[in-house]
Protein backbone atom coordinates (compact mmCIF):
# COMPACT_ATOMS: atom_id res chain seq x y z
CA UNK A 1 0.00 0.00 0.00
CA UNK A 2 1.47 3.52 -0.90
CA UNK A 3 1.96 5.27 2.05
CA UNK A 4 -1.40 7.89 2.51
CA UNK A 5 -0.53 11.66 1.21
CA UNK A 6 -2.16 14.63 1.91
CA UNK A 7 -1.88 18.61 1.24
CA UNK A 8 -0.73 21.32 3.40
CA UNK A 9 -0.91 25.01 3.81
CA UNK A 10 0.73 27.24 6.24
CA UNK A 11 2.70 30.16 6.44
CA UNK A 12 6.31 29.92 7.11
CA UNK A 13 8.36 32.87 8.38
CA UNK A 14 5.72 35.29 6.73
CA UNK A 15 5.61 33.23 3.73
CA UNK A 16 2.38 31.30 2.57
CA UNK A 17 3.92 27.40 1.56
CA UNK A 18 1.88 24.77 0.01
CA UNK A 19 2.95 21.17 0.42
CA UNK A 20 1.95 17.27 -0.39
CA UNK A 21 3.52 15.74 2.31
CA UNK A 22 3.30 11.70 3.49
CA UNK A 23 1.22 12.43 6.38
CA UNK A 24 3.78 10.36 8.24
CA UNK A 25 6.04 13.50 7.69
CA UNK A 26 7.08 15.94 11.42
CA UNK A 27 6.74 19.76 10.94
CA UNK A 28 10.52 19.19 11.57
CA UNK A 29 11.37 16.87 8.47
CA UNK A 30 8.40 19.38 6.55
CA UNK A 31 10.81 22.48 7.82
CA UNK A 32 14.36 20.67 6.86
CA UNK A 33 13.95 18.35 3.83
CA UNK A 34 10.64 20.03 2.21
CA UNK A 35 11.36 23.89 2.88
CA UNK A 36 14.99 23.37 2.90
CA UNK A 37 14.97 25.33 6.36
CA UNK A 38 17.84 23.73 7.42
CA UNK A 39 18.60 26.18 10.43
CA UNK A 40 16.15 24.40 12.49
CA UNK A 41 18.22 21.34 13.69
CA UNK A 42 17.22 17.22 14.24
CA UNK A 43 18.78 16.61 17.52
CA UNK A 44 17.30 13.19 19.29
CA UNK A 45 14.01 13.28 17.10
CA UNK A 46 12.17 12.43 20.60
CA UNK A 47 11.22 15.85 22.11
CA UNK A 48 14.40 15.43 24.91
CA UNK A 49 16.76 17.54 23.66
CA UNK A 50 15.05 20.74 22.00
CA UNK A 51 17.08 21.33 19.14
CA UNK A 52 14.04 21.53 16.99
CA UNK A 53 12.34 24.11 18.55
CA UNK A 54 9.99 26.36 16.71
CA UNK A 55 7.20 29.21 17.33
CA UNK A 56 4.09 28.15 16.24
CA UNK A 57 0.96 30.60 16.77
CA UNK A 58 3.50 32.33 18.83
CA UNK A 59 4.66 29.29 21.12
CA UNK A 60 7.94 27.37 20.97
CA UNK A 61 7.37 24.09 20.35
CA UNK A 62 9.50 20.77 19.75
CA UNK A 63 8.87 20.24 15.66
CA UNK A 64 9.54 16.86 15.92
CA UNK A 65 6.80 15.43 17.94
CA UNK A 66 4.00 17.25 15.51
CA UNK A 67 3.08 15.70 12.23
CA UNK A 68 3.31 19.10 9.22
CA UNK A 69 -0.38 18.05 8.71
CA UNK A 70 -1.38 18.60 11.70
CA UNK A 71 -0.39 22.62 11.51
CA UNK A 72 -2.61 23.20 8.43
CA UNK A 73 -3.36 26.86 8.48
CA UNK A 74 -1.01 27.76 11.25
CA UNK A 75 2.09 30.15 11.40
CA UNK A 76 5.23 28.73 11.77
CA UNK A 77 8.71 31.16 12.69
CA UNK A 78 12.03 28.92 12.49
CA UNK A 79 15.22 30.47 13.27
CA UNK A 80 15.66 31.66 9.34
CA UNK A 81 12.41 34.02 10.68
CA UNK A 82 13.88 35.77 13.43
CA UNK A 83 16.97 37.40 12.01
CA UNK A 84 19.57 36.90 9.03
CA UNK A 85 23.18 37.47 8.59
CA UNK A 86 22.63 40.96 7.55
CA UNK A 87 19.81 41.66 10.51
CA UNK A 88 20.58 39.89 13.59
CA UNK A 89 17.27 39.13 15.90
CA UNK A 90 18.46 41.13 18.88
CA UNK A 91 18.43 37.50 20.68
CA UNK A 92 21.05 35.85 18.02
CA UNK A 93 23.12 39.06 18.48
CA UNK A 94 23.30 38.93 22.19
CA UNK A 95 24.12 34.44 21.60
CA UNK A 96 27.29 36.04 20.07
CA UNK A 97 28.14 38.35 22.09
CA UNK A 98 27.73 36.24 25.16
CA UNK A 99 29.56 32.92 22.90
CA UNK A 100 26.53 31.66 24.24
CA UNK A 101 27.50 28.52 22.14
CA UNK A 102 30.41 25.98 21.21
CA UNK A 103 29.77 23.71 18.08
CA UNK A 104 26.50 25.62 17.61
CA UNK A 105 24.37 23.10 17.06
CA UNK A 106 21.55 23.27 19.77
CA UNK A 107 21.84 26.99 19.08
CA UNK A 108 18.79 27.64 16.42
CA UNK A 109 16.55 25.84 19.26
CA UNK A 110 17.90 27.54 22.05
CA UNK A 111 17.27 30.83 20.83
CA UNK A 112 13.82 30.11 19.49
CA UNK A 113 13.02 28.92 22.91
CA UNK A 114 14.72 32.16 24.58
CA UNK A 115 12.80 34.26 23.00
CA UNK A 116 9.22 32.48 23.16
CA UNK A 117 10.85 32.39 26.84
CA UNK A 118 10.85 36.03 27.00
CA UNK A 119 7.34 36.03 26.25
CA UNK A 120 6.12 33.72 28.89
CA UNK A 121 7.66 35.57 31.19
CA UNK A 122 6.64 38.62 30.25
CA UNK A 123 2.77 37.38 30.14
CA UNK A 124 3.32 36.47 33.83
CA UNK A 125 3.32 32.96 33.05
CA UNK A 126 4.77 30.83 36.48
CA UNK A 127 7.31 27.95 36.52
CA UNK A 128 8.46 24.87 38.60
CA UNK A 129 11.07 27.83 40.40
CA UNK A 130 8.54 30.70 40.76
CA UNK A 131 8.32 31.11 44.95
CA UNK A 132 4.28 32.53 44.81
CA UNK A 133 2.47 31.16 41.68
CA UNK A 134 0.36 34.15 41.94
CA UNK A 135 2.81 36.39 41.68
CA UNK A 136 4.70 37.90 38.70
CA UNK A 137 7.28 36.08 38.11
CA UNK A 138 10.96 37.59 38.18
CA UNK A 139 13.72 37.74 35.38
CA UNK A 140 16.26 35.62 37.83
CA UNK A 141 19.18 33.08 36.79
CA UNK A 142 17.16 30.41 38.74
CA UNK A 143 13.67 31.02 36.41
CA UNK A 144 15.82 31.16 33.08
CA UNK A 145 17.29 28.25 33.98
CA UNK A 146 14.32 26.38 34.71
CA UNK A 147 12.83 27.31 31.76
CA UNK A 148 15.51 26.95 29.56
CA UNK A 149 15.75 22.50 30.87
CA UNK A 150 14.05 21.51 27.40
CA UNK A 151 17.31 22.22 25.80
CA UNK A 152 20.19 20.58 25.75
CA UNK A 153 23.67 21.85 25.13
CA UNK A 154 26.22 18.80 24.89
CA UNK A 155 29.05 21.41 24.68
CA UNK A 156 28.04 23.18 27.98
CA UNK A 157 27.20 27.15 27.34
CA UNK A 158 24.56 27.42 29.43
CA UNK A 159 25.75 30.46 31.66
CA UNK A 160 26.46 31.86 28.84
CA UNK A 161 23.40 31.17 27.10
CA UNK A 162 21.79 32.95 30.50
CA UNK A 163 23.91 35.78 30.13
CA UNK A 164 22.54 36.28 26.76
CA UNK A 165 19.10 36.09 27.75
CA UNK A 166 19.58 38.25 30.89
CA UNK A 167 20.57 41.11 28.43
CA UNK A 168 17.76 41.02 25.94
CA UNK A 169 15.38 40.44 28.88
CA UNK A 170 16.88 44.20 29.76
CA UNK A 171 17.09 45.78 27.15
CA UNK A 172 13.02 45.21 26.64
CA UNK A 173 11.02 48.18 27.86
CA UNK B 1 6.59 4.48 11.60
CA UNK B 2 3.87 2.95 9.58
CA UNK B 3 1.76 4.21 7.59
CA UNK B 4 -1.55 5.69 8.66
CA UNK B 5 -4.58 7.54 7.60
CA UNK B 6 -5.26 10.68 9.29
CA UNK B 7 -8.44 12.80 9.53
CA UNK B 8 -9.45 16.01 11.22
CA UNK B 9 -12.56 15.90 12.89
CA UNK B 10 -14.80 18.68 13.56
CA UNK B 11 -17.11 17.61 16.58
CA UNK B 12 -16.52 15.15 19.66
CA UNK B 13 -19.72 12.76 18.07
CA UNK B 14 -17.43 12.76 15.01
CA UNK B 15 -14.28 11.94 16.98
CA UNK B 16 -16.13 9.40 18.89
CA UNK B 17 -17.74 7.56 16.06
CA UNK B 18 -15.03 7.79 13.45
CA UNK B 19 -13.29 5.90 16.44
CA UNK B 20 -15.31 3.30 16.47
CA UNK B 21 -16.07 2.77 12.98
CA UNK B 22 -11.64 2.42 12.49
CA UNK B 23 -10.27 -0.44 13.44
CA UNK B 24 -6.87 0.41 15.03
CA UNK B 25 -7.67 3.95 14.93
CA UNK B 26 -6.20 6.61 17.65
CA UNK B 27 -7.30 10.22 18.66
CA UNK B 28 -4.24 12.27 18.37
CA UNK B 29 -3.95 16.35 20.12
CA UNK B 30 -0.84 16.93 21.47
CA UNK B 31 0.74 14.29 20.12
CA UNK B 32 3.97 14.50 22.16
CA UNK B 33 3.73 10.72 23.95
CA UNK B 34 1.88 9.09 20.85
CA UNK B 35 4.18 10.14 18.00
CA UNK B 36 7.23 9.49 20.06
CA UNK B 37 5.49 5.93 20.26
CA UNK B 38 4.99 5.73 16.91
CA UNK B 39 8.50 6.37 15.89
CA UNK B 40 9.57 3.53 17.49
CA UNK B 41 6.39 1.28 16.17
CA UNK B 42 5.22 0.92 20.03
CA UNK B 43 2.24 2.39 18.51
CA UNK B 44 1.16 1.80 15.22
CA UNK B 45 -1.91 2.86 14.61
CA UNK B 46 -4.10 2.64 11.46
CA UNK B 47 -5.96 5.80 11.65
CA UNK B 48 -5.30 8.97 13.22
CA UNK B 49 -7.82 11.43 14.29
CA UNK B 50 -6.78 14.43 14.78
CA UNK B 51 -9.01 16.30 17.86
CA UNK B 52 -7.16 19.40 17.77
CA UNK B 53 -10.22 21.58 16.28
CA UNK B 54 -12.83 20.09 18.79
CA UNK B 55 -13.08 23.77 20.71
CA UNK B 56 -12.77 21.57 24.26
CA UNK B 57 -10.18 24.04 24.81
CA UNK B 58 -11.98 26.50 27.48
CA UNK B 59 -11.59 26.44 31.21
CA UNK B 60 -14.72 27.18 33.09
CA UNK B 61 -16.44 27.89 36.16
CA UNK B 62 -19.36 24.72 37.78
CA UNK B 63 -22.44 25.34 39.06
CA UNK B 64 -21.27 23.45 42.43
CA UNK B 65 -18.16 26.18 42.85
CA UNK B 66 -15.61 23.79 40.49
CA UNK B 67 -13.99 23.88 37.27
CA UNK B 68 -14.61 22.29 34.34
CA UNK B 69 -11.57 21.68 32.21
CA UNK B 70 -11.59 21.29 28.62
CA UNK B 71 -10.18 18.15 27.18
CA UNK B 72 -7.41 20.43 24.60
CA UNK B 73 -6.98 22.37 27.06
CA UNK B 74 -2.68 22.66 27.11
CA UNK B 75 -0.51 21.86 30.27
CA UNK B 76 0.75 25.38 29.80
CA UNK B 77 -2.61 27.43 29.74
CA UNK B 78 -4.03 25.14 32.50
CA UNK B 79 -1.09 25.78 34.87
CA UNK B 80 -0.96 29.97 34.23
CA UNK B 81 -4.87 29.76 34.70
CA UNK B 82 -5.50 32.55 37.61
CA UNK B 83 -8.30 30.05 39.38
CA UNK B 84 -5.84 26.97 39.11
CA UNK B 85 -3.12 28.82 40.63
CA UNK B 86 -5.27 30.81 43.12
CA UNK B 87 -7.22 27.76 44.67
CA UNK B 88 -6.00 24.29 42.95
CA UNK B 89 -1.79 25.15 43.78
CA UNK B 90 -1.46 21.56 43.34
CA UNK B 91 -2.39 21.19 39.84
CA UNK B 92 -0.52 24.16 39.15
CA UNK B 93 2.67 22.89 40.91
CA UNK B 94 2.40 19.64 39.76
CA UNK B 95 1.84 20.42 35.71
CA UNK B 96 5.17 22.99 36.57
CA UNK B 97 6.72 20.13 37.67
CA UNK B 98 6.28 18.28 34.59
CA UNK B 99 8.13 18.22 30.86
CA UNK B 100 9.56 21.19 29.57
CA UNK B 101 8.02 24.60 28.15
CA UNK B 102 7.80 23.37 24.87
CA UNK B 103 6.00 19.69 25.61
CA UNK B 104 3.88 21.70 27.83
CA UNK B 105 3.04 24.14 25.12
CA UNK B 106 1.67 21.15 22.65
CA UNK B 107 0.49 18.29 26.04
CA UNK B 108 -3.39 18.55 26.41
CA UNK B 109 -5.11 18.06 29.59
CA UNK B 110 -6.78 14.44 28.45
CA UNK B 111 -3.50 13.45 26.48
CA UNK B 112 -1.55 13.74 29.95
CA UNK B 113 -4.04 12.07 31.78
CA UNK B 114 -3.26 8.98 28.73
CA UNK B 115 0.47 8.81 28.86
CA UNK B 116 2.01 6.09 28.33
CA UNK B 117 5.30 4.58 30.98
CA UNK B 118 8.27 5.57 30.39
CA UNK B 119 9.66 1.82 31.56
CA UNK B 120 12.74 0.97 29.48
CA UNK B 121 11.95 -2.26 28.42
CA UNK B 122 8.36 -0.90 27.42
CA UNK B 123 10.50 0.98 24.94
CA UNK B 124 12.95 -1.41 24.10
CA UNK B 125 11.05 -3.56 21.45
CA UNK B 126 13.87 -6.54 21.23
CA UNK B 127 12.96 -7.07 24.83
CA UNK B 128 9.91 -8.63 26.11
CA UNK B 129 7.36 -6.69 27.49
CA UNK B 130 3.98 -7.66 28.75
CA UNK B 131 2.33 -4.12 28.39
CA UNK B 132 3.79 -3.45 25.09
CA UNK B 133 2.86 -7.57 24.08
CA UNK B 134 0.27 -8.70 25.82
CA UNK B 135 1.99 -12.55 27.44
CA UNK B 136 5.52 -12.41 26.43
CA UNK B 137 6.86 -11.57 29.77
CA UNK B 138 8.58 -8.54 31.45
CA UNK B 139 12.07 -7.68 31.65
CA UNK B 140 11.89 -5.06 34.54
CA UNK B 141 11.26 -7.99 36.86
CA UNK B 142 15.26 -9.33 36.54
CA UNK B 143 16.30 -6.06 35.24
CA UNK B 144 17.56 -2.57 36.14
CA UNK B 145 14.12 -1.55 38.15
CA UNK B 146 15.21 1.67 39.45
CA UNK B 147 12.68 3.78 38.58
CA UNK B 148 9.97 1.58 38.93
CA UNK B 149 7.07 0.78 40.88
CA UNK B 150 7.05 -0.38 44.40
CA UNK B 151 3.16 -0.58 44.86
CA UNK B 152 0.37 -1.85 43.08
CA UNK B 153 2.27 -4.08 40.33
CA UNK B 154 1.72 -7.83 39.73
CA UNK B 155 4.34 -10.54 38.74
CA UNK B 156 3.42 -9.19 34.99
CA UNK B 157 4.22 -5.83 35.09
CA UNK B 158 6.18 -3.19 37.53
CA UNK B 159 6.25 -0.20 35.08
CA UNK B 160 5.13 3.29 37.19
CA UNK B 161 2.74 6.17 36.08
CA UNK B 162 4.78 8.78 34.60
CA UNK B 163 2.66 11.84 34.79
CA UNK B 164 2.53 14.31 37.80
CA UNK B 165 -0.39 16.44 36.81
CA UNK B 166 -2.30 13.34 37.13
CA UNK B 167 -0.83 12.81 41.01
CA UNK B 168 -2.53 16.20 41.66
CA UNK B 169 -6.25 15.18 40.03
CA UNK B 170 -6.18 12.20 42.18
CA UNK B 171 -5.83 13.95 45.40
CA UNK B 172 -8.31 16.25 43.90
CA UNK B 173 -10.98 13.89 43.28
CA UNK B 174 -11.09 14.77 39.72
CA UNK B 175 -13.58 13.36 37.51
CA UNK B 176 -12.95 12.55 33.65
CA UNK B 177 -15.88 13.02 31.48
CA UNK B 178 -16.19 11.56 28.26
CA UNK B 179 -18.16 10.82 25.24
CA UNK B 180 -18.76 7.36 23.71
CA UNK B 181 -19.40 5.96 20.32
CA UNK B 182 -23.01 5.50 21.02
CA UNK B 183 -23.06 9.49 22.01
CA UNK B 184 -23.81 8.50 25.22
CA UNK B 185 -21.66 10.17 28.39
CA UNK B 186 -20.07 9.21 31.59
CA UNK B 187 -18.20 10.90 34.29
CA UNK B 188 -15.82 8.64 35.72
CA UNK B 189 -14.18 9.62 39.10
CA UNK B 190 -10.22 9.38 38.87
CA UNK B 191 -10.10 6.95 41.77
CA UNK B 192 -11.86 4.68 39.17
CA UNK B 193 -9.56 6.21 35.93
CA UNK B 194 -6.61 3.86 35.84
CA UNK B 195 -6.39 0.06 36.57
CA UNK B 196 -3.63 -1.59 38.42
CA UNK B 197 -1.59 -4.01 36.18
CA UNK B 198 -2.78 -7.63 37.47
CA UNK B 199 -2.32 -9.94 34.66
CA UNK B 200 -3.70 -7.27 31.87
CA UNK B 201 -0.92 -4.47 31.95
CA UNK B 202 -1.91 -3.28 28.65
CA UNK B 203 -5.38 -2.16 30.13
CA UNK B 204 -4.07 0.98 31.67
CA UNK B 205 -7.36 2.84 31.92
CA UNK B 206 -11.60 2.32 32.16
CA UNK B 207 -11.76 3.72 28.96
CA UNK B 208 -13.95 1.62 26.65
CA UNK B 209 -12.74 1.98 22.79
CA UNK B 210 -13.61 5.04 20.92
CA UNK B 211 -14.58 6.68 24.16
CA UNK B 212 -13.24 9.96 24.08
CA UNK B 213 -12.35 11.84 27.02
CA UNK B 214 -14.04 15.54 26.79
CA UNK B 215 -12.97 17.62 30.17
CA UNK B 216 -11.90 16.97 33.56
CA UNK B 217 -13.82 18.60 36.63
CA UNK B 218 -12.47 19.51 39.59
CA UNK B 219 -14.64 20.11 42.76
CA UNK B 220 -14.99 23.01 44.93
CA UNK B 221 -11.39 24.52 46.01
CA UNK B 222 -10.18 23.08 49.83
CA UNK B 223 -8.38 25.22 51.01
CA UNK B 224 -5.42 24.70 52.48
CA UNK B 225 -1.92 24.42 51.72
CA UNK B 226 -0.63 23.03 48.12
CA UNK B 227 2.18 21.19 47.81
CA UNK B 228 3.51 19.00 45.59
CA UNK B 229 7.67 18.03 45.98
CA UNK B 230 9.44 15.85 43.00
CA UNK B 231 12.18 14.29 43.33
CA UNK B 232 14.57 13.48 40.80
CA UNK B 233 17.87 12.61 39.24
CA UNK B 234 18.11 16.33 38.14
CA UNK B 235 16.71 19.83 39.10
CA UNK B 236 14.42 20.13 36.08
CA UNK B 237 13.13 17.83 33.04
CA UNK B 238 12.87 14.47 34.47
CA UNK B 239 10.18 11.78 35.70
CA UNK B 240 9.97 11.58 38.99
CA UNK B 241 11.80 8.94 41.43
CA UNK B 242 9.04 9.79 44.13
CA UNK B 243 6.61 13.01 43.69
CA UNK B 244 4.55 14.05 47.06
CA UNK B 245 1.11 15.81 46.29
CA UNK B 246 -0.57 17.41 49.34
CA UNK B 247 -3.02 19.49 50.08
CA UNK B 248 -3.14 20.03 54.41
CA UNK B 249 -5.66 21.59 56.59
CA UNK B 250 -4.84 23.73 59.27
CA UNK B 251 -5.06 20.73 61.84
CA UNK B 252 -2.86 18.82 60.10
CA UNK B 253 -5.38 16.74 58.19
CA UNK B 254 -5.60 16.38 54.62
CA UNK B 255 -5.09 14.59 51.37
CA UNK B 256 -1.91 12.86 49.81
CA UNK B 257 -1.31 11.24 46.26
CA UNK B 258 2.35 10.09 45.30
CA UNK B 259 3.64 9.84 41.81
CA UNK B 260 6.59 7.39 40.83
CA UNK B 261 5.70 4.71 43.15
CA UNK B 262 2.86 2.64 41.27
CA UNK B 263 1.42 1.82 38.19
CA UNK B 264 -0.92 4.82 38.76
CA UNK B 265 -1.04 7.80 40.93
CA UNK B 266 -1.30 6.42 44.54
CA UNK B 267 -3.42 7.77 47.13
CA UNK B 268 -4.84 5.46 50.18
CA UNK B 269 -7.73 6.44 52.30
CA UNK B 270 -6.29 5.12 55.37
CA UNK B 271 -3.00 6.83 54.93
CA UNK B 272 -4.61 10.32 54.97
CA UNK B 273 -6.15 9.61 57.83
CA UNK B 274 -2.85 9.16 59.59
CA UNK B 275 -1.49 12.40 58.17
CA UNK B 276 -2.13 14.38 61.92
CA UNK B 277 0.48 11.88 63.67
CA UNK B 278 2.98 12.25 60.92
CA UNK B 279 5.70 10.88 57.68
CA UNK B 280 6.17 7.67 59.18
CA UNK B 281 2.34 6.66 59.86
CA UNK B 282 1.20 7.98 56.27
CA UNK B 283 4.14 5.82 55.00
CA UNK B 284 3.38 2.94 56.41
CA UNK B 285 0.05 2.96 55.30
CA UNK B 286 0.58 3.95 51.61
CA UNK B 287 3.15 0.97 51.54
CA UNK B 288 1.42 -1.36 53.28
CA UNK B 289 1.59 -3.97 50.34
CA UNK B 290 4.65 -3.04 48.87
CA UNK B 291 6.78 -5.51 46.67
CA UNK B 292 9.92 -3.59 45.53
CA UNK B 293 12.83 -4.91 44.05
CA UNK B 294 16.21 -4.51 45.36
CA UNK B 295 16.97 -1.86 43.41
CA UNK B 296 14.40 -0.04 43.55
CA UNK B 297 13.80 -0.72 47.39
CA UNK B 298 15.09 2.98 48.45
CA UNK B 299 12.09 4.46 46.79
CA UNK B 300 10.29 3.91 50.14
CA UNK B 301 12.70 5.29 52.60
CA UNK B 302 12.69 8.18 49.53
CA UNK B 303 8.83 8.69 50.08
CA UNK B 304 8.72 8.35 53.97
CA UNK B 305 11.53 11.22 53.89
CA UNK B 306 9.95 13.44 50.69
CA UNK B 307 6.38 13.08 53.00
CA UNK B 308 7.87 14.00 56.28
CA UNK B 309 9.54 17.16 53.67
CA UNK B 310 6.34 18.34 52.85
CA UNK B 311 4.19 18.13 56.29
CA UNK B 312 7.20 20.13 57.73
CA UNK B 313 6.39 22.61 54.90
CA UNK B 314 2.97 22.75 55.28
CA UNK B 315 3.60 23.23 58.93
CA UNK B 316 5.42 26.76 58.20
Amino acid sequence: MPPAMSKVSFTVNREARVLELDIRTTLLDALREHLRLTGTKKGCDHGQCGACTVIVGGRRINSCLTLAVMHEGGSITTIEGLGTPDRLHPMQAAFVKHDGYQCGYCTPGQICSAVAVLGEIEAGTPSHVSDDLTARPELTSAELRERMSGNICRCGAYSNIVDAITEVAGRQP
Amino acid sequence: MKSFTYERATSPAEAASAAARVSGAKFIAGGTNLLDLMKLEIEAPSHLIDVNALALDKIEATPDGGLRIGALVRNTDLAADARVRRDYGLLARALLAGASGQLRNMATTAGNLLQRTRCPYFYDTNQPCNKRRPGSGCTALDGFSRQHAVVGTSNACIAAHPSDMAVAMMALDATVQTLRPDSTVRSIPIADFYRLPGDTPHLETALEPGELITAVTLPKPLGGTHIYHKVRDRASYAFALVSVGAIVQRDGSGRVALGGVAPKPWRVTAAEAEMPRGAKAVAARLFADAKPTRENAFKLRLAERTLAAVLAQARG
